[in-house]
């Protein structure tokens, strides 16, 4: 039974910290106060117990770090590649580009896959969100947005709507119609608000709901139709950078990664932090679930992408050479989770075997950046969007 | 007002990491061994792993060989 309190939104000075952000009507004593997300989630924390202050807090958080590390590795007995030995190796691959889509005028940031397998949205620096036919190249939709550098964009999974946004710190929902004269920047939709830019954005299982993470370092939940703040997520202490849902089957989770180098696992329900990673040694610019939902890979400004189990709760892979150093800015598995694409700013595309810790191939053929990679619902084809305004599918 | 925020996001880091010291882990080696299960199970439905006839991909267009 779900049980959502849906409060009023408002979006203004909080009550008390005085910063402009969505905000929550909550009463207090019977009083009705208007405090931001972060501030609710404070309350809960004020007052000291008996004999607690600052420095007793310092040390009981330094002693639960240790803590922490040594129950993790406890269970550190094998590593992935270990017991990937007897396992046969990869064949040789054999990708190629099988179609280049050509129409941005600039940089591509983002691009998301529509659930009938054909149909691609991408969005770009220059304003434009194209949704295209993938196997015949055509462009169906063309929405100009009131912003630059539109860094997210996400297929709703009825493929009636798309969903973006980047500097305008907003999420805009667009319906498509089937008539191509229709004005759709008439008919758009802003559903969600942050206080600074966003940097990605998913629907959930439905059209109904958008989850949204942001540079101003919180991700949050929205409701699509009305606009309001259903839950918000703080534990990043810098930009939020990618999000990832889990998928269906394993429940109401998501793992986001951030500028402060920490990839967090979140429930959606409680906007609790429940698992939080730290091994990355740089900026974490993309968070993907490995398909069955017990793990999560990452691609980072460290030049490495790893591989994250969420039951044994650590980092159990690294995908690096040290011919690799640039920054990994998309990660994206295949379909059984063999394969690991990782999109690179070095123009190529590595492809690594996630169970021995190899690389099996580098796609050459960007002229510029790798900005995003994904793999199509079916995992028949992938598609990446690159900084040389263009996007190709590989098969 | 400064040190008071502070001691409240001291409390709350502390809160975040005895939740997160609590959680049930298991082995890696199981974990190891779920995801390579994992992966065999699913290897021939994978399109990208294991290829798929031309024919049947709807990107690769079906062409008629040379062979030179």
């Amino acid at each position: 039974m779900c049980d959502q309190t849906f409060l009023a939104i408002t979006f203004g000075p909080c009550d008390n910290c005085s910063q402009n952000k969505p905000l929550m009507n909550i009463y207090l004593k019977n009083e009705p106060i208007n405090y931001c997300s972060l501030c609710v989630e404070l309350m809960a924390c004020q007052g000291l117990a008996k004999g607690e202050t600052i420095h007793t807090l310092k040390a009981e958080s330094e002693t639960l770090k240790g803590k922490l590390e040594e129950e993790r590795a406890k269970l550190h007995d094998v590593e992935l590649h270990q017991v990937a030995e007897k396992i046969e190796a990869l064949g040789q691959f054999v990708m190629k580009t099988r179609r280049t889509l050509k129409g941005h005028g600039n940089k591509v940031l983002c691009m998301d896959w529509c659930r009938d397998k054909r149909r691609i949205v991408s969005s770009s620096q220059d304003g434009k969100v194209i949704v295209w036919d993938a196997y015949t190249t055509n462009k169906e939709h063309a929405v100009t947005m009131p912003c630059t550098w539109v860094m997210a964009c996400a297929y709703a999974p009825s493929g009636c709507a798309v969903a973006c946004g980047g500097l305008d710190n907003k999420c805009s929902v667009y319906p498509l119609s089937l008539d191509k004269n229709e004005n759709l920047a008439a008919k758009k939709k802003s559903v969600a608000m942050h206080t600074n830019y966003l940097s990605s954005c998913s629907f959930t299982n439905s059209d109904m709901q958008i989850l949204t993470s942001s540079g101003d370092g919180t991700c949050a939940l929205w409701d699509v139709e009305s606009g309001q703040l259903l839950q918000s997520f703080h534990g990043h202490s810098a930009d939020v950078l990618s999000l990832n849902l889990a998928p269906s089957e394993t429940g109401n989770t998501f793992v986001s990664g951030g500028c402060d180098k920490k990839a967090n696992v979140w429930d959606m329900r409680s906007g609790q932090n429940v698992q939080s990673f730290e091994t990355h040694e740089s900026d974490i610019n993309s968070v993907k679930y490995y398909p069955s939902g017990d793990a999560f890979a990452t691609g980072s400004d460290d030049a490495t992408c790893r591989l994250y189990d969420l039951r044994a709760d650590r980092e159990v892979a690294i995908y690096s050479k040290e011919s690799i150093i640039f920054g990994a800015s998309s990660v994206d598995f295949s379909l059984s989770g063999r394969l690991l694409f990782a999109g690179y700013n070095d123009y190529t595309i590595n492809v690594w075997d996630v169970l021995k810790g190899t690389r099996v191939a580098i796609l050459f053929g960007h002229e510029n950046r790798v900005s995003t990679v994904r793999v199509s619902p079916d995992g028949t084809a992938f598609c990446s969007g690159s900084w040389d305004n263009t996007l190709r599918i590989w098969a | 007002m400064s040190s008071n925020s502070n001691l409240t996001t001291m409390k709350r880091t502390v809160e975040q990491l005895k939740l997160e010291a609590s959680v049930d882990r298991i082995k890696v080696s199981q974990a190891a061994a779920d995801l390579q299960q994992y992966c065999l199970q699913n290897a021939s439905k994978d399109a990208l792993l294991v290829g798929v006839p031309a024919a049947s991909n709807p990107f690769r267009e079906p062409r008629s060989c040379a062979l030179l």
